[in-house]
Formats: C-alpha cells, sequence, structure tokens
C-alpha cells in the first residue's frame, strides 16, 4: 500500500531535458515542484570528468550511462504477424538513464525542422496531389506552426549555447548558413565550431557542385558562454567522446551544464532520485490526474499527490506510462482507431565510407556535432516529382569520432582477423573518413506501440512492444540521398568509397539513432492525438507531456532535441501564462 | 588497498584545472611496474552523497571482480550535492592468475588471440597486448554475467532482426564453447589441443569456426567466434586499465592518441599527423617512473 506524501503543485516525471526546463520554469514560476527520476544522479565532476570519461569500453561498449535493459526494456518485431521477442540487450538505439536522461549522452546536433515540415500533409497534397503519398502512411499536420515556435526554438538554443552560422535572419538570407532553414530571430549565441579535414574537403566537393554546405549547428560550444540562466560553459576541445559519453568539459549542453546548477538553487523545487513512477494516478471522474504513485530502492511505494502532472519520460516510456496509466485510448491498426502507441516513427539513416589514401585526417579530433553539412535533399526542399518518394533529410561529413573499438575502417574484402586485417588496420585509420545522410522516417498504419502480452518489466508490468519496419517511401528515398551523397564523396577523389544506402528489413540489433518519436502524438483533432497544441492531455487536462519526441507526429529529416527543447519552453508559457489562469482545457 | 579521486573545481573562465585522478601511490606505481599483484584489484567506493553505484571488494588473493548495486533513492533539494573524493571511477585490472579461465582454457585462448591478432613486425599480438587477460576479467566481471540484460524467460528463436534470444551469459557461452572446441579438435587431431596445432592449421580451424563449416557439439560455432573475435578486438583497442592494450599497443598501431581530451590547436592542422603519443586513463608508463 503506497503511502501519502504531502500534496505538490507539480510533479515531473524524469528529470532530463524537457523535465528540468519545466521545473525550472514552473518553479521560478512559484510553484512547488517535485521531480521524480527512476535513475541516479549524475553530474559532471563525479560521473564523467576528463580524468576517465574518455574510456570507450565503458561507456560506448558496455554503455555505463544507459537504462539497462534489467530495469526497463521494451519487445520489438518487424510486423505484426510476428511474435514480438524482448530487447535483452539495447543496442539498436539507447534510451538514456538518470538525471540529465538523453541530454547527457546526445551529440549536440541542433536542428530546427523546416516550416514545411509543420504542415507536411497539406502542404505535400497541395504540392503533388493527394496521390503522392501512399495509403497506409498516416503523417499529419502538426497543430502548431512554425512561426508559433520559432521564439522557443530561439530560447532553447540560447539555453544550450548553440554554435552556428544563420542562413536565414528575419526572412534575410546569410551567406554561410543553411539557405534552406526557416526565418531565425537572431544569429546563433556563438560562431560555428572549427573544421577538420575531412569536413573541409567535403564542403569544397559539395560547393563545387553547386550545393551550399554550412557547418553543423552544435551544442558543443566553439567557446565559453554564459546562458540565460547564468551558468557559465567551456569552449569545446574536440575530444571525440560526445555521443554515449557524459562531457567533462562542461562544453555540450545538458541539463547537467545548462540548467541544474540554476534549479538546484530554487528552494521550491525537490528532486528524487531512483525512484520510479508506476503510474499516474486518476480522479473517480479519470479526467483529473490526482499524482503519481512511484516505488524507491527498498520497495516502498509511495503516492505522490499533485495539481499537475508533467510526464517527462524518454519519448518510448512516455507511451508506456500513458497505456499503464489507462489514460486515451490505445491504437489499434486493425481499425485505425484510437491514439495512444500511433505514429511511431525513427530516422532512415546512411552512409558513404571514403578511403582517402594521401589525406591524413586524424579523425579522432572530433566533436558530436562538428561537421559540414548540406540541406539542399531535406523534407521539401527538392522537388520529389516523379521520384516515388515523399521525405529527405540533411547530409555531410560530421564524423562524430574515430575511438577504435567502435570505428575502425578497413578496405571492403580485408579480412576480419588475422595478418592481412591488422596490416590494413593500421594502415587505413588516419586516412577513413564517413559521410552520412540522416533523413525523414514518416509514420505509418502498421507501425505503432502497444503493451507486449507475454513479457513483464522487474516491477510486474508490461513491457511496450514496438512493431516497425522501414517502408518503400523511406528505402527509396535514402536510396536517392545516398546516390546525392556519393556524387559529392566521389568529387573528393577517394582512393576507394563504397554507399551504404539504408536497406529493410529495421534491425534493432544495429545502432542507428535514439530518436524514437511518436507514440503520444500531439495535433488538431482528438482522434488523431493524444495531446493538443500545449501538449496537453485531451482527456486529462491537468496533464502534460511538454515535448518529449514521443508528441511528433512522424519524424523529419532532422535531429529531434531543438525541436523538444523548443515544445518544452512552448508548452511551459501555456502552463504558466495561461493554464494556471483558467484550469481546464487549453482547447 | 583503496583510492580516492580529487577534483578540482573548475575555473569558468574557459580554461579548466583538474587534478587528475589520484591513486593511491603503492597501485599507480603497482600497474605501471607490473610487480607480483593479484587478482583483480578494485576500488572502494566511498560515495558519502551516494554518487556512485559501484561497490568493489578487495582483497590480495584472486577474486571475482563483483558489481553490486547500492543504489538508494534520494532526495535533492536546496543545492547541488557535493562532496570531495566522490567519483565513479571504473575498475582496475592488474596482471596476476587468471580469475575465470582454468590454466587449460587460458592456454587455449591465449593461442587464439595470437592468431586473431598475430604478433608482426608492427607491434605485438593479441597475447602480448593482453587481450587473454582482458577476456577473463571480463567474463569474470559484469559483462561475463549478463549484469543488467533482460534475462526473464520465456526465451523463444526470432529472427536476426531481434536481436540475442539465449539464456546464457557469456560466461557460460565461453566455458562449454572453449569445451566443445577442445572436444573437436581432439577428436579430429589424435587429441591435440589448439596450441599444439601449427599456426596455419590453428589459423584454418579458426576460419572453419568463422564460417560455421565447423559443428561444435551444442555450441554454435560462428557465433562463438564472433563472439571471440569481438571481445579480442575490444581487448586488443579498449584502455588498458582493462588488462589489454597493454603498454597501449593497439592505440600505437593505428595512431590513436587515446584518452586524450584537447585537441583545440590541432583541429585545423590539415594533413600533419598529430604528434603526441597515445596516453590511457592512468597515463603513461613513463609518467610513473620519473614519478
Amino acid at each position: 500500500m503506497a503511502r501519502k506524501l504531502p500534496s505538490k503543485n507539480v510533479v515531473v516525471i524524469g528529470l532530463g531535458w524537457t523535465g528540468s526546463i519545466l521545473s525550472y520554469e514552473l518553479a521560478k514560476a512559484g510553484l512547488d515542484v517535485v521531480a521524480i527520476e527512476r535513475g541516479p544522479w549524475r553530474d559532471t565532476a563525479t560521473d564523467f570528468p576528463p580524468s576517465y570519461a574518455q574510456d570507450e569500453l565503458r561507456y560506448a561498449v558496455r554503455l555505463d550511462l544507459f537504462l539497462r535493459p534489467a530495469q526497463e526494456t521494451l519487445t520489438f518485431r518487424n510486423k505484426a504477424d510476428q511474435t514480438a521477442l524482448p530487447i535483452r540487450n539495447f543496442s539498436g538505439f539507447l534510451p538514456g538513464n538518470g538525471v540529465g536522461g538523453a541530454g547527457i549522452h546526445w551529440n549536440g546536433q541542433t536542428w530546427r525542422f523546416l516550416p514545411t515540415d509543420f504542415r507536411l500533409r497539406s502542404h505535400l497534397t497541395e504540392r503533388y496531389g493527394a496521390d503522392m503519398l501512399p495509403s497506409d502512411m498516416t503523417i499529419q499536420d502538426w497543430p502548431v506552426s512554425y512561426d508559433d515556435l520559432e521564439p522557443y526554438y530561439d530560447r532553447f538554443e540560447k539555453l544550450c549555447g548553440t554554435s552556428g552560422k544563420a542562413g536565414n535572419i528575419k526572412g534575410t538570407k546569410q551567406a554561410g548558413g543553411n539557405p534552406f532553414e526557416g526565418w531565425r530571430s537572431s544569429e546563433y549565441p556563438t560562431p560555428p565550431l572549427k573544421q577538420g579535414l575531412g569536413a573541409t574537403l567535403f564542403a569544397d566537393a559539395a560547393r563545387k557542385l553547386g550545393h551550399s554546405p554550412f557547418p553543423q549547428p552544435a551544442s558543443n560550444l566553439s567557446e565559453a558562454y554564459t546562458n540565460p540562466l547564468g551558468i557559465r560553459m567551456g569552449q569545446c576541445s574536440y575530444c571525440g567522446f560526445c555521443e554515449r559519453f557524459g562531457c567533462g568539459n562542461y562544453s555540450k549542453a545538458s541539463p547537467q551544464t545548462c540548467v541544474l546548477p540554476a534549479l538546484l538553487r530554487l528552494p521550491n523545487f525537490t528532486a528524487q532520485t531512483e525512484s520510479e513512477v508506476l503510474k499516474i494516478n486518476l480522479d473517480s471522474t479519470g479526467k483529473r490526474a490526482t499524482g503519481v504513485t512511484y516505488v524507491d530502492t527498498s520497495g516502498n511505494e509511495w503516492e505522490q499527490p499533485a495539481d499537475i502532472v508533467l510526464l517527462c519520460a524518454f519519448s518510448l516510456f512516455n507511451v508506456q506510462l500513458m497505456l499503464v496509466s489507462g489514460i486515451g485510448q490505445p491504437y489499434d491498426p486493425a481499425s485505425g482507431q484510437g491514439v495512444v502507441g500511433r505514429n511511431y516513427a525513427y530516422q532512415t539513416t546512411s552512409s558513404v565510407s571514403l578511403i582517402l589514401k594521401d589525406k591524413v585526417l586524424n579523425p579522432f579530433i572530433a566533436t558530436g556535432a562538428h561537421g559540414m553539412m548540406i540541406d539542399d535533399y531535406n523534407g521539401d526542399n527538392f522537388d520529389h516529382t516523379n521520384l516515388g518518394f515523399v521525405g529527405g533529410g540533411y547530409m555531410g561529413a560530421g564524423q562524430t569520432n574515430a575511438r577504435p573499438i567502435q570505428t575502425r575502417p578497413v578496405p571492403k574484402g580485408t579480412p576480419k582477423w588475422g595478418a592481412e586485417w591488422k596490416k590494413a588496420t593500421a594502415e587505413t585509420y588516419q586516412h577513413a573518413f564517413s559521410l552520412s545522410t540522416h533523413g525523414s522516417s514518416y509514420s505509418y498504419r502498421d507501425c505503432w506501440l502497444d503493451l507486449d502480452p507475454t513479457y513483464k518489466d522487474r516491477l510486474g508490468r508490461p513491457l511496450m512492444r514496438m512493431t516497425f519496419d522501414f517502408h518503400e517511401n523511406e528505402l527509396k528515398m535514402s536510396a536517392y540521398l545516398t546516390e546525392r551523397l556519393a556524387e559529392i564523396a566521389k568529387a573528393m577523389n577517394p582512393t576507394e568509397m563504397q554507399a551504404n544506402p539504408r536497406k529493410g528489413p529495421y534491425d534493432s540489433t544495429i545502432y542507428q539513432t535514439t530518436h524514437n518519436t511518436g507514440g503520444t502524438v500531439m495535433g488538431a483533432d482528438p482522434k488523431t492525438s493524444v495531446l493538443n497544441r500545449y501538449c496537453q492531455s485531451w482527456d486529462v487536462h491537468n496533464l502534460f507531456i511538454p515535448g518529449g519526441a514521443s508528441v511528433f507526429p512522424q519524424n523529419h529529416g532532422y535531429n529531434p532535441t531543438d525541436t523538444v527543447g523548443a515544445l518544452a519552453y512552448w508548452t511551459s508559457d501555456a502552463i504558466t501564462q495561461r493554464y494556471l489562469k483558467n484550469p481546464g482545457p487549453l482547447v | 588497498m583503496g583510492c580516492l579521486a580529487r577534483f578540482k573545481n573548475l575555473n569558468f573562465d574557459g580554461t579548466f584545472a583538474f587534478d587528475l585522478l589520484w591513486f593511491g601511490k603503492s597501485a599507480l606505481i603497482n600497474l605501471h611496474r607490473g610487480p607480483k599483484a593479484f587478482g583483480v584489484w578494485v576500488m572502494e567506493s566511498k560515495a558519502p552523497l551516494c554518487l556512485s553505484r559501484r561497490s568493489f571488494l578487495a582483497s590480495t588473493t584472486a577474486l571475482l571482480a563483483t558489481s553490486v548495486s547500492v543504489v538508494h533513492a534520494r532526495t535533492f533539494h536546496q543545492g547541488m550535492p557535493w562532496a570531495p573524493g566522490a567519483a565513479d571511477l571504473p575498475p582496475l585490472t592488474r596482471p596476476g592468475p587468471w580469475v575465470f579461465f582454468t590454466a587449460d582454457e587460458a592456454a587455449t585462448i591465449e593461442a587464439i588471440v595470437d592468431r586473431l591478432i598475430p604478433p608482426d613486425d608492427r607491434g605485438p599480438g593479441g597475447k602480448d597486448a593482453g587481450c587473454a587477460v582482458f577476456i577473463d576479467r571480463q567474463l569474470a566481471g559484469p559483462y561475463g554475467h549478463s549484469e543488467g540484460l533482460y534475462t526473464r524467460p520465456p526465451f523463444m528463436p526470432g529472427s536476426s532482426t531481434q536481436g540475442y534470444q539465449n539464456p546464457d551469459s557469456p560466461a557460460g557461452r565461453y566455458r562449454n564453447g572453449l569445451k566443445a572446441l577442445a572436444d573437436h579438435i581432439g577428436e579430429s587431431n589424435g587429441g591435440k589441443k589448439f596450441r599444439e596445432l601449427t599456426a596455419s592449421d590453428q589459423d584454418k580451424l579458426l576460419s572453419n569456426l568463422e564460417n560455421g563449416s565447423i559443428k561444435l557439439k551444442d555450441v554454435e560455432a560462428k557465433a562463438f567466434f564472433a563472439m571471440l573475435l569481438q571481445d579480442t578486438q575490444q581487448g586488443f583497442f579498449a584502455d588498458p586499465i582493462y588488462g589489454g592494450n597493454r603498454d597501449m599497443v593497439g592505440w600505437k598501431l593505428i595512431g590513436f592518441p587515446g584518452a586524450r581530451y584537447d585537441y583545440r590547436d590541432w583541429v585545423e592542422r590539415h594533413n600533419e599527423p598529430y604528434p603526441l603519443p597515445p596516453v590511457g586513463i592512468m597515463g603513461r608508463a613513463d609518467w610513473a617512473a620519473k614519478g
């Protein structure tokens, strides 16, 4: 039996990016806030200082900072007629764990979605006609526009100190930036990072072919910076231990480097760690949340009553908590009815690997988000007439590391071991480089999340079940983008190159990204969305999911974090400026 | 035997002054001079604020490195927690007797890793690099016991896209795999052991494991080989604190500078090989010798 704690104004589930931003904003507004986090406390100096953070085995291979499957995992299958089996060891995507969440181990790639992405279905239908879209594709317009979100993108980038070069300030094109991006109210907070040889060669080749390369927007900072919360960040040192690692240098934006020091000073905020929320509690009408029940490490259950519940877990687990709490109608792919778990999407990535024998690349000098990119083939930046697919992605030279357990390229045909392997490994390491595409993943009727009928977590709750496969539209898109990238690669005069377009079926054992989106989609229609345009539950008005990637109606050709951060600020303004004055449905 | 890590706080003027890890002096010297040490040297976590999740047992005899979960629910309020010396340090592996392998298993593994990564004029092979020691200590630790993985039944065969679906841990797979391999070699080579075969026969055997043309009793040869190769190469390129990559030979082979963290002066020096030698988490042998 859960013991009841004194009531709070706000209970926050999960203390990652959205949880820490919402906690700060709402505590600052005078509310009494408690955040409940299932993982441990983490801080730079104690958990990943530069004295031992550069440990590839521990962090990148044994995944020290990540969620352990024993704690929570999900089951997976490609198709509905298969039996889903548990992901026993995360490898295809890597949910975070602990205070800071995925904000600790991300790469810092800080991209905005395109203005047309926010009205995707309307835009594509207007330009190409409704017949262009496959009948089982369930993409939909966002309930917010780019213009709505622009100030909030700006706010999140200023929180992070993002380094980059604007391509469009208030409608005026800027040389050196991304000419395709939506308008920005201001330049990036800090100038672009420096570029290594690989990225420089890529940019030269892309320019020669008529493309518009620009530095990738990076929340690994090019110079020291003080953010609006008064927190000082350091200059990135290009150590090459970024994704899968915490930054020991205070250079990569994270809740630790951007929010927590200010948040923990607020007397009306409390963080409770190693405590897992079991469910969101509802009153007898089912229309109001009364708080949450959580279990601590001693197995004691606690009820935390609150006026407002904010679901800020990793996107996949937002969906699970909605399902186990019985909030919203679960999605049924057979009928197409229901919303919770609907429109799960991912990302469609590919690569072109190169060997440049006459160049010394020092590929280990890297950060998670440096590099030069082109956006010519993203979203609807290019004419899709007669291409047979919709969608796109950015592409370019953004190799994030050359850590040798996992990054050790050899020429094609090299044996996997023995004398020849050793020789090829030694001779190739300094001269190999990888280019990549980062493409959209649109949503489909047969890609969804629900509760597994067989497997349970350590707390006895059903695991979430993922049913997902790549569709022809995405594979065609990946083939097309990878061909374009290979053209640029060829212009770099490589000794050897190999294009690796994405092929199906989706393989949960091969790391691609941790951009798992959808399942608690925001939208204009409660029949096709879980949340309204303020990320507020249609069914339970004092429950918000403030911007986790689970709210994306589909995934676009960019990394999700900038949009996640923008939606967090968008929701926090909706709560402080509208909801608190008149608690109830905002739409 | 204990250890501490101390950190100076940071100068937020864009520069950082860190005290590197401060280990017990004898441990630091021992590690680099390689005296007769025993088992796995492990550290005790103090963690007054529960900032560490690892707790280790130490002994002067061979022991298992056991990661014990000591998490407790905690409340943080009004200020960032801070305590000197609190850190979540990596475990250290020291030379010494085998922890997981029997002497016979270890001799086989040493022979195998030396064919997977043979010694040549570019540098040592897998054996002298410590790959067998690395695998031994990993199998005795959390990796060997599938710690943290989802190991609840039912176990059912699935498609390759669904990942490993077998209750056996890496430790069990090694034990069974090495036994099945020894039996196979004994039967097909008149009672010989792997290490008694010629190098070219060893390579032939490994190739046949790799392509699955050898059938081992109750063990899937291909998967066993893949695991052997993966773990050997991990040992060759992981930080030397884990027992492999001895003297950073793996990093020297390819030109990886190791656990460095500041390349700011080198980002834009295109086409120039980075000139400094590699450094591990515990520094370099020559640092200790000078100290």
